[in-house]
């Protein structure tokens, strides 16, 4: 399973980004081998639909679990249709330390 | 090791947190703990008024399973009512259509879709969560 955490730049230290349609990167952890990657969000900057493009996205690459700040009406309705668990944190946080939290379990 | 047990599909949970005997003097002891599950199979059972088989099939068990949960809320009940024992609802071994829940130690909120376990948090793996009411 992959589990993806919404991320403000392309390394671990980067802050954790609120937002999940317009993130700026995102940072893809790969539980059944642990390879992890950061891939640019195209649609961080689109007109209109990011939220819906980006579910689409993360079904495309089989994402099982998706860490961010906030999700819109759109983005939720369409993870929950593929069941793609939706964790919402509103701490503070660097992508690093969340990446920590569920490496342990 | 044990067969891990398979979740039971819940309508709706309790809508209250428990009950207390009332009139009681003395100690009240231990409370008893009435999991999502055995509320939900004593509703089927007893409120709605269906047979083990068809409220078996709502809930994703075998009858015999069903039974078994029936068995146990009816043995917790007995125990809570002669013993004037306080009774506390406990998220059991249940998933919910459309759930989220609260981990008490991160504060994280998580859906549970179909098929995930949801009893442990998503972002850090405590036990310790609850219900987010709909």
């Amino acid at each position: 399973m992959k589990t993806v955490i919404t991320a403000a730049g392309n390394n671990v230290s980067a802050a954790f980004d609120k937002r999940f349609g317009r993130a700026a990167w995102f940072c893809v952890y790969d539980h059944a081998n642990g390879a992890l990657a950061f891939e640019k969000n195209d649609f961080a900057d689109a007109q209109g639909g990011a939220g819906t493009k980006v579910s689409e996205l993360m079904v495309e690459w089989g994402v099982g679990k998706v860490i961010s700040g906030d999700f819109g009406p759109k983005a939720k309705d369409l993870l929950d249709r593929f069941k793609v668990q939706m964790v919402v944190v509103e701490e503070d946080a660097t992508v690093e330390t969340l990446l920590e939290r569920i490496k342990k379990q | 090791m044990a067969r891990p047990r398979r979740l039971r599909k819940i309508v709706a949970p309790p809508r209250f947190k428990g009950y207390r005997p009332h009139g009681h003097q003395g100690l009240t002891g231990k409370p008893v703990e009435l999991l999502y599950e055995e509320y939900e199979a004593l509703k089927l059972a007893d409120y709605d008024g269906l047979d083990h088989q068809a409220a078996s099939q709502l809930m994703g068990v075998s009858r015999p399973t069903f039974a078994r949960i029936y068995q146990s809320v009816r043995k917790k009940l007995a125990l809570a009512l002669v013993e004037a024992r306080p009774l506390v609802a406990v998220y059991g071994n249940a998933w919910m259509d459309k759930s989220w829940f609260v981990c008490n130690s991160c504060k994280a909120r998580y859906s549970v879709p179909e098929g995930v376990d949801g009893s442990c948090c998503a972002l850090c793996g405590s036990s310790s969560v609850a219900l987010i009411e709909p």
